[in-house]
């Protein structure tokens, strides 16, 4: 049975400038111990997709549509105390900046161990050692005595080691990772990169790892869910959809990264600019920046192409398997 | 930001309404002149003025944001309470059943009566009792409530005016003459105003006057600071430049563009400092220091009433101390609304 | 940071100086002290002999040298009524003021914190709303009829606690104390609250803007991921927050406190130092009134320093960048 089941999901914020649809029919699922790698430009609803799983969505946001199925419970049915008991506990969240993630004025001490004690009737003293034991684990050096500082004495690296020692203190089945790495520089994000990878092998926690860089997910991820404008347009197991992208944007970002392409071939950008999210156009979001795009992508919006061994895509035009980069 | 040079325009529609809040300020400034001076038109129409222009004025600060303003039950009652509290200020003297101030209406015999009560020889009933002198309180209160009202209304007005020209002259002139100023008003504001009043009026004497003088002293830093705060942010705007490089001169770009840009946060901090100034005007006569006991406020008319408190007789403190609560509450209401609709920035 | 302190420490002398001349010049224009302390049949002879004693016979600026010097003494003359040093008079009254003062600083952060912290959490509620206009009351209701209103309704119709004057005091480091008495306190009580209504309104306010403030932020949001209940997340997370804004001001109102139990003390016929500037001015007690000014003025100064040095210790951020200086 998969950990998480997402089916339509639909969350919109209701904006004084109109209804944004920042998540808009997302779907997929995810198995113990797998990792989902869902990358997409900023503002594409990464964040939010995260958030709607914890239920966190901050008004004027809101769940509209789709069923969020954990452990083959739908987690909308339950009641806000029962939700409680999972956030922190079977389901955890690294937050996208380091920096505001942890209070400022309290040690991080108290910041672990009331995430320990928020679910397990055990003492201060135990709690404090699984703190050491987790901090130890994401690679804090003496973490004893670290336990006694305030954020600001951290460096940002550090901040987000101890958000991920916290999102790891009680084990949990999944792990929401909102581009926990970006913040960081290149050497310490393919550390911290490798660890979390470790971790959820030995535990068997489905991580989601939410990114706008390819290049991050190719060697962490089992599949990929691509986002555009709210909705999933491609998704597949990573080495397939990587190899033989068949939707123009997820082409389009495998092709401004740096050294992927063929060599000599040039480098190229996805033209445009990401688009307004309140007032989308009507037929296909990407088709006002795509180079295939004709007519009917400007009427109507795709539906998703099944085209089997768990790979989709939304799109009327897809490029064709072999082609490439185009 | 160019567009904020005026240029006047026969057809904006905004012209008739500067007009109409011009003119009712000048008939309001007129008509408490004549009201304080006793002199010029009957008091009667010179009040009917003041009432109308007030009102006037009320009309063109909202226009066009009465919905914002009115969002509320609290809004509408705080609203409905001060104009009543404003009309029977205006009107004490024609409203109130009695002169209380006139010993040949008062007799002794009818001292300490409860509320409800008749008079001696049954001519009229003291709804809200009498005191110690057989006065009606309700007419204490009406004259109290006037008293009360103009007193912090003058000592703000000249106040903030006060306030202005030396906010816009220190922001204006910068360099030492800024720093000077503003050491002043530092040094002024770093003490309560209860403290700084209370040492004037010692040294002062009870009086109208004096008061007034001592209420202005108190709050004139106030205003300064913020002027000036508001003033230097505006003159480092482009469109200040842009006038001074069109060569207007100084007192053009003061009073056309500074000015007017001033003038929204003033009214709303001066609104609720009137309430603040009531309440300090009465502590101060409630500790002996304030108005004259021949012109008693609301503060003192309940001091007068305190010692007959215990005993049991207690309309003398309580009615006038809720016609004060009323007074107050309803401009700091009033004040929070303006707050919220004028100037959503600015918070207490 | 030790530079801070001594600019500090500077502007602070130059304050006091500068109040020196304006509270001496300012009282001397008030009557003529010496009317009050000669009966009115005395022979010129003894009202020469009087104005000798005290130092009236001489210039303005000799008298004001005469004052600055014995200031600096601790010496700020004696009171004209009581025959005492002005300065022993005032600190003899000042415990029953600050305990006061103090009682009443923390009712208003024990009323203030949790409305002001509920009301920014249910923002736009009726409840949010019933208590920031809850609030206006508050900062509308004259101290002194605030404290008649409590003695009416507490003491003479409920009889639950005393009116007025001071009851039992408990001697403490010397000074004569209510606070650690069971029936001091229940004369306090009253006073006390009167005291701290318009500041718990200051508070409820300052408490609701921190609070709407902290709940935007992202530690909350990665408090409510950590599933920790909204009570903790309030009154941990949000409250360590706010509380040092909140400090701030309060410790910078701990004297406009001592100022306002000037009314309080009337009302309540509470024994203090503000009860006796009162009857001072009506009496004239010129020396009375200037140590008191001069006094509140050291207090002032005092508070200032103290706020500096508790807000460094409540923010470890400014702590930390204090050590580095
Ligand atoms: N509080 C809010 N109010 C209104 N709209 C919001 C709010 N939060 C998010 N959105 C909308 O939701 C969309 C998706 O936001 P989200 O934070 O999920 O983007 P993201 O993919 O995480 O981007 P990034 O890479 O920058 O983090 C945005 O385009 C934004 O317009
Ligand atoms: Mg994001």
């Amino acid at each position: 049975m998969s950990v998480l089941d997402i089916r339509d999901l639909q969350t919109h914020f209701f904006t004084d400038a109109g209804v944004v649809k920042a998540v808009d029919g997302v779907s997929f699922s995810l198995a113990a111990g797998e990792v989902l790698g869902l990358v997409g430009e900023s503002g594409s609803g990464k964040s939010v997709t995260g958030f709607s799983i914890l239920r966190l969505v901050d008004p004027p946001g809101q769940v509209v549509g789709g069923q969020i199925l954990f452990q083959g419970q739908d987690l909308a049915q339950l009641s806000n105390r029962e939700m409680r008991s999972l956030r922190g506990n079977r389901i955890a969240m690294i937050f996208q900046d380091p920096m505001m993630t942890l209070n400022p004025v309290l040690r991080i001490e108290t910041q672990m161990v009331e995430a320990v004690r928020a679910h397990e009737r055990i003492s201060h003293a135990a709690a404090r050692d699984r703190a050491i034991t987790t901090l130890a684990k994401v690679g804090i050096p003496s973490p004893a005595e670290r336990l006694a500082a305030y954020p600001h004495q951290f460096s940002g690296g550090m901040r987000q080691r101890v958000a991920i020692a916290i999102a790891l203190l009680n084990g949990p089945d999944l792990i929401v990772a909102d581009e926990p790495t970006t913040a960081l520089d290149v050497t310490i994000q393919s550390q911290i990169l490798a660890e979390v990878q470790e971790l959820a092998r030995e535990t068997g926690t489905a991580l989601i790892w939410i990114t706008h860089d390819l290049a991050v997910v190719a060697g962490l991820a089992d599949k990929i869910s691509v986002m555009y404008a709210g909705k999933i347009v491609e998704s597949g197991p990573t080495g397939q959809v990587l190899r033989a992208p068949r939707h123009p944007y997820t082409a389009g970002l495998l092709g401004s990264i740096p050294g992927h392409g063929r060599r000599g071939e040039r480098l190229t950008q996805i033209p445009g600019m990401a688009p307004n999210m309140a007032r989308l156009p009507m037929g296909c979001a990407f088709a006002p920046r795509c180079a295939l795009a004709g007519d009917l992508c400007r009427k109507t919006a795709p539906g998703v192409s099944d085209i089997g061994g768990g790979q989709g895509y939304r799109c009327h035009y897809p490029i064709a398997t072999g082609e490439g980069v185009p | 930001m160019s567009a904020d040079i005026q240029i006047p325009d026969e057809n904006d529609p905004g012209r008739l309404w500067r007009l109409a809040s011009r003119l009712s300020a000048i008939a309001v400034l007129a008509a408490l002149l004549m009201l304080l001076s006793g002199t010029g038109l009957p008091p009667l129409m010179a009040r009917f003025i003041l009432l109308i222009g007030l009102i006037i004025l009320a009309a063109v600060l909202l226009r066009g944001k009465y919905a914002k303003f009115f969002s509320g039950p609290a809004a509408y009652v705080a609203t409905a309470s001060l104009l009543v509290l404003v009309v029977l200020a205006i009107f004490a003297a024609e409203l109130s059943p009695q002169n209380p101030y006139d010993l040949r209406q008062l007799d002794i015999m009818d001292g300490r009566q409860p509320p409800g009560s008749t008079n001696f020889d049954k001519t009229m009933t003291f709804h809200l009792g009498t005191d110690e002198q057989g006065r009606d309180i309700l007419s204490g209160i009406l004259y109290g409530l006037r008293v009360s009202l103009s007193v912090s209304l003058v000592a703000t007005l000249m106040a903030m005016v006060i306030g202005v020209v030396v906010g816009i002259y220190a922001a204006w002139a910068g360099g030492r003459i800024e720093a000077i100023l503003m050491r002043i008003v530092d040094f002024q504001l770093s003490f309560p105003s209860i403290l700084v009043a209370l040492m004037l009026m010692a040294a002062f004497g009870r009086g109208l006057d004096k008061i007034v003088i001592a209420l202005i002293i108190v709050q004139w830093a106030y205003y300064a600071r913020t002027v000036r705060g508001t003033a230097l942010s505006e003159t480092r705007k482009e469109y200040i430049d842009a006038a001074r490089g069109l060569g207007l001169p100084a007192w053009r770009i003061v009073f056309g563009h500074l000015l007017p840009n001033c003038i929204p946060p003033l009214i709303v901090i001066s609104t609720v400092q009137v309430a603040n100034t009531i309440v300090l005007e009465s502590s101060l006569s409630f500790l002996g220091v304030g108005v004259p006991i021949t012109q008693p406020s609301l503060g003192l008319l309940i001091a007068n009433g305190y010692g007959y408190m215990l005993s049991g007789q207690y309309w003398m403190s309580m009615y006038p101390g809720i016609a004060l609560l009323a007074i107050v509450a309803a401009i700091n209401m009033v004040g929070d609304r303006l707050r919220d609709t004028l100037n959503p920035r600015l918070s207490r | 940071m030790l530079v801070f302190l001594l600019r500090r420490l500077a502007q602070s002398v130059f304050v006091l100086i500068a109040m020196m001349v304006v509270v001496f010049f300012g009282v001397y224009m008030i009557g003529n002290p010496v009317d009050i302390l000669i009966s009115p049949d005395a022979t010129p002879a003894e009202i020469e002999e009087t104005m000798a004693r005290f130092g009236f016979d001489q210039p303005v600026y000799i008298q004001f040298l005469k004052f600055v010097g014995n200031a600096l003494q601790g010496d700020l003359g004696r009171s004209f009524v009581h025959g005492e040093p002005a300065v022993q008079l005032i600190l003899s009254y000042m415990p029953a003021t600050l305990e006061l003062a103090l009682l009443g600083l923390v009712f208003s952060v024990a009323i203030g914190v949790p409305l002001g912290v509920y009301a920014g959490y249910k923002a736009d509620r009726w409840q949010g709303r019933a208590i920031m206009t809850g609030s206006i009351f508050g900062f509308s209701l004259p101290n002194f009829w605030v404290g008649m209103l409590l003695i009416l309704i507490f003491a003479v119709e409920l009889r639950w606690l005393p009116s007025t004057g001071r009851g039992e005091t408990v001697a403490f480091l010397g000074m004569r104390l209510s606070i650690f008495s069971s029936d001091g306190l229940q004369y306090m009580l009253l006073p006390a609250l009167t005291l701290a209504l318009y500041k718990a309104s200051l508070v409820t306010r300052l408490a609701r803007a921190g609070t709407q403030e902290a709940l935007m932020q992202d530690y909350v949001k990665f408090a409510r991921a950590k599933g920790l209940s909204e009570t903790r997340i309030l009154f941990v997370h949000v409250l360590k927050n706010i509380m040092i804004p909140i400090i701030t001001v309060l410790g910078l109102e701990l004297g406009s406190m001592i100022a306002f139990a000037v009314v309080t003390e009337t009302v309540f016929a509470w024994p203090g130092m503000g009860k006796l500037l009162i009857d001072s001015i009506t009496t004239l007690d010129r020396p009375v009134i200037v140590a008191y000014l001069m006094l509140t003025v050291l207090i002032f100064i005092i508070i200032n320093f103290a706020v500096d040095v508790i807000y460094t210790l409540l923010d470890p951020r400014v702590r930390v960048r204090g050590e580095g200086v």
